[in-house]
């Protein structure tokens, strides 16, 4: 009860909110002009449903809007939820499990087609006849997506996404209370397109969207061309502003190197990869008003598989996570600038984070060197001493340089240990299939949305993992019932007391930390480097950089 | 008309030197050659000399060194440099010092000692390189002598598995098997072999140069076949087998002698592209490919790391080519003319 309250709270404040700008007058001066991205490869398909790539999740948030959306803001405002085609956020009744939206009036995709109740019930159906990636995970909470998980072709959502054309409501039935709905419905997953819309894939042709710009070109091979949208009015600078160049050229398939030689040379305003790391002691030095240094709410970390020796003995899992120094893997990734070491699953600054630092030279809060030799002991102690490890890494310079160095820490520690570099297009599933006998790996996790159980519930809950499967994220194969259900119990709270179900997130978090199912390895930093022209840069810590928030004259 | 009798007069013999020796002769006056197959085994000598080297030099090229601090001249030189300028973004490798002693060619992004690796690096592409070239010349002169010999099914057969091979573009064939391979190693009946083991790329790059060695066998044995001396002994009853080995192998002996070092040449070059794309030498072994990919995220700043391992796959595969010619020089009777003389 409390939560709805909050809720109401909340959307009070958001209207009056409203009223104000959502930061710095929209300077018209700085209007116009061609912006030009650049990035290795196109990230696939533009269908904004079916997507699931940082890269183009960013791009797709001055074109598509869903019900809510995150705050386009600097910062960790970034992970505030916000109405975006709904009037305000919802009002929640029935203990939290229905929740009702009032459309806005007059909103125009870009074809010109004005949006309506039926095309806002007709995209909740369609996540499940495209077969979203996410719709077995983010929305099989909604009352009839059993039925369309099962039978995606006939799918209705029947009583669980119910619209009102009269009233212009939709109203959406959940099976249960779901603290985390909101930021479900606030991503490109749940973007709102025209009923019309093929319920296939539309690889490279786009779907009309109701943003700011809309895409005018694409070619996978080549790039893609952002345009204004001629039917596009701001109707919430939180949600959905204006933009400020009239184009955005987003090119495909240069090399990191050039892509930083583009942009010293002002031929390019940005580039989506991460600059390489020979040129960053360049681009740190000569180019530093251009460099801009974000945190990312991500980590880095070491699975290690908890069913296959070495790593089913809990000694040896701690004794990994002893022996690695987070120094040097900070140094491989570029420096303390770029990134800092971690000890624990949840990342600094977000929901349920509190330090928590058991494996390091003096346990406590804060790492500090590795305990090389406490790791021995461990290693001895389990009896594992001489066992062979290899550890499966993604073929990219820093992931082969994490893979070397965990190589030789193992080698140092008491196991016969080998590193294998598979290519990046299929180390991540690969890794996390049971049948590739996967003991230890590197990855990466990047969150969707800001809760700590996409962090610990993804990675480490009994859900996530599947024998057998390409899609079992939760790699480590790490099933712990006592956590499990703890993570449940704090998942239910979540909906009405988000606080106490933080704190009972740190409390898995350390539950976790202590079973190492992985090693934390680091916190990365985010380095955007652009051209000298591009002003008004803003980090949304959700999307990153807010592309068309910026402005190229 | 004077050509004719140029050509046509007789060529007095030397007594009592045979063909080996005339062709080692004519191979020691071929100076080009002389010089290549110096070159070479300098390359060889010092890649055998890699464990000897690591050790004088304090080095261990297998083990990330991030944190070592070197004492050049008495003074501390960081193996990795954090930049502290500007924003202080990223670490920097050591560069070439040009001091034997300490790394001649400077640190990699693991802060090992470039030189070492080299070293190493060279040991296993060369071993690689010989292994394969030895396997494909065994394989590839037994389906070669065979196919040629025995003729009707067998040759039909063995032709078809050599089309099928030759069909698939080389490296395209080798970085598939080598994915195949790759995550689970090789498991034929008892024998098994570990996905890191070398013995993989020996084994893939053996196999895809078949058709190189076996199709020329194929067709000199069946000119041979249709010989005086290997019809007379035919209709002897002289066993098959046994005419292969004596009669028909010394007699393509000088083909596969010819092979070898051009063999060597190409199968080095294989081994790099593998490596170089990671599914060759697995890490943390090396060979010059992996070097050179190493040295790929340093171009920009430490070109050494990658153009050092690619000058010595250069000179080394020039190396083996010069020498390849010149062997084939010495060994081919028609050499005789050109030379004008022996």
């Amino acid at each position: 009860m409390k939560r709805y309250l909050l809720a109401a709270s909340a959307a009070a404040l958001v209207t009056l909110g409203g009223l104000a700008p959502a930061w710095a007058e929209y300077q018209t001066a700085h209007r116009g002009g061609t912006m030009r991205l650049l990035a290795r490869s196109s990230g696939g398909t533009l269908d904004p449903q079916i997507n699931y790539t940082l890269q183009y999740w960013q791009i797709f948030q001055p074109i598509y809007d869903g019900l809510v959306a995150f705050k386009k803001a600097d910062g960790a405002k970034g992970f505030e939820i916000v109405p975006d085609l709904a009037e305000a956020l919802p009002a929640m009744s029935n203990d939290g499990k229905t929740l009702t939206f009032q459309l806005r009036k007059g909103i125009k995709f870009s074809t010109g087609q004005e949006v309506t109740v039926k095309d806002v019930v007709a995209s909740f159906q369609r996540i499940f006849k495209v077969s979203s990636p996410t719709a077995g995970s983010f929305y099989a909470g909604i009352v009839g997506a059993d039925k369309c998980l099962a039978e995606a072709a006939s799918c209705t959502l029947d009583g669980g996404v119910v619209g009102d054309e009269a009233a212009g409501t939709i109203t959406i039935n959940l099976t249960a209370p779901d603290a985390e709905i909101l930021s479900k419905l606030a991503l490109p997953h749940a973007s709102v397109l025209p009923a019309d819309a093929p319920t296939q894939d539309v690889g490279s042709a786009p779907l009309p969207g109701t943003g700011a710009y809309m895409i005018s070109a694409y070619d996978p091979n080549k790039g893609m061309t952002l345009s204004r949208n001629p039917n596009f009015k701001e109707w919430s600078a939180d949600a959905q502003p204006d933009g400020y160049p009239d184009v955005v050229q987003y090119d495909f398939g240069l090399t990191e190197e050039a892509m930083v030689t583009a942009i010293q040379k002002g031929e390019a305003d940005w580039m989506y990869d991460q600059p390489p790391t020979d040129r960053l002691v360049e681009i740190g030095t000569k180019y530093q008003d251009q460099v801009h240094i974000s945190p990312l709410t991500a980590w880095w970390y070491a699975p290690l598989n908890v069913n296959l020796a070495p790593f089913d003995n809990v000694k040896a899992r701690q004794a990994v996570a002893y022996a690695v120094d987070r120094n040097t893997l900070v140094n491989l990734f570029g420096g303390k600038v770029l990134a800092a070491p971690v000890c624990q699953v949840l990342p600094p600054n977000f929901p349920g984070h509190e330090p928590y630092c058991p494996y390091t030279k003096d346990p406590g809060t804060k790492w500090s060197a590795p305990d090389v030799e406490k790791a021995k002991q461990l290693v001895e102690e389990s009896g594992t001493k001489g066992q062979k490890v290899t550890v499966v890494v993604e073929d990219t310079a820093v992931s082969r340089a994490i893979g070397v160095y965990l190589q030789s820490v193992l080698t140092d520690i008491g196991y016969v240990a080998d590193v294998k570099p598979i290519s990046s297009a299929i180390q991540f599933t690969y890794i996390q299939n049971s049948n590739n006998k996967v003991q230890m790996s590197v990855s990466q996790w990047y969150q969707d949305y800001p809760a700590a159980s996409d962090f610990l519930n993804i990675l480490f809950g009994c859900d996530s993992f599947h024998p057998g499967s390409d899609s079992s994220i939760n790699m480590a194969g790490f099933c712990d019932k006592a956590i499990d259900k703890k993570m449940k119990d704090a998942l239910a709270l979540g909906v009405t007391d988000q606080a106490a179900a933080d704190k009972m997130w740190a409390e898995i978090d350390k539950a976790v930390t202590d079973q190492a199912p992985a090693v934390p390895l680091f916190t990365p930093k985010h380095v955007d480097f652009v051209s000298k022209r591009t002003g008004n840069f803003l980090f949304n810590a959700q999307y990153y950089w807010i592309v068309t928030q910026s402005w190229v004259q | 008309m004077s050509d004719t009798t140029l050509s046509t007069a007789p060529v007095p013999a030397r007594k009592g030197r045979g063909p080996w020796a005339r062709a080692a002769r004519r191979l020691w006056q071929n100076r080009s050659a002389m010089v290549a197959l110096g070159i070479f085994l300098l390359i060889v000598a010092a890649c055998l000399a890699a464990p000897l080297y690591a050790r004088w030099a304090g080095v261990d090229p297998f083990q990330s060194t991030l944190d070592a601090v070197l004492k050049i001249d008495g003074v501390d030189v960081p193996v990795m440099e954090q930049s502290t300028e500007g924003l202080g973004l990223g670490y920097t490798p050591l560069g070439p010092t040009w001091n034997l002693k300490h790394y001649f060619l400077g640190a990699d992004n693991q802060g090992r000692d470039v030189l070492a690796r080299m070293l190493y690096g060279g040991l296993n592409s060369l071993w690689i390189s010989a292994a394969a070239t030895v396997l494909t010349l065994i394989l590839g002169t037994a389906m070669g002598l065979a196919a040629g010999f025995f003729g009707g099914l067998t040759d039909t057969v063995l032709s078809r598995i050599l089309d099928v091979l030759w069909a698939f573009p080389i490296y395209l064939l080798a970085i598939s098997l080598s994915i195949v391979t790759l995550s689970e190693g090789l498991k034929i009946g008892p024998f098994v072999i570990e996905s890191g083991s070398l013995w993989l790329p020996v084994i893939i790059i053996g196999i895809v140069y078949i058709p190189y060695v076996a199709r020329p066998i194929r067709g000199q044995v069946l000119a041979l076949r249709q010989s005086e001396f290997v019809l007379a002994a035919i209709n002897l009853g002289v066993p098959g087998g046994r005419i292969l080995w004596r009669d028909i192998l010394p007699n393509v002996a000088t083909t596969l002698i010819v092979f070898v070092p051009l063999m060597m040449a190409l199968n080095m070059l294989t081994e790099s592209a593998l490596s170089f794309l990671s599914i060759g030498v697995q890490p943390p072994d090396a060979s010059w490919g992996t070097i050179i990919q190493d040295g790929q995220a340093l171009l920009y700043t430490r070109p050494w790391v990658a153009l050092a391992p690619g000058l010595a796959i250069a000179v080394s595969v020039m190396a083996l080519n010069v020498f390849g010619d010149g062997l084939r020089d010495a060994l081919d009777p028609r050499s005789k003319i050109r030379l004008g003389r022996d």
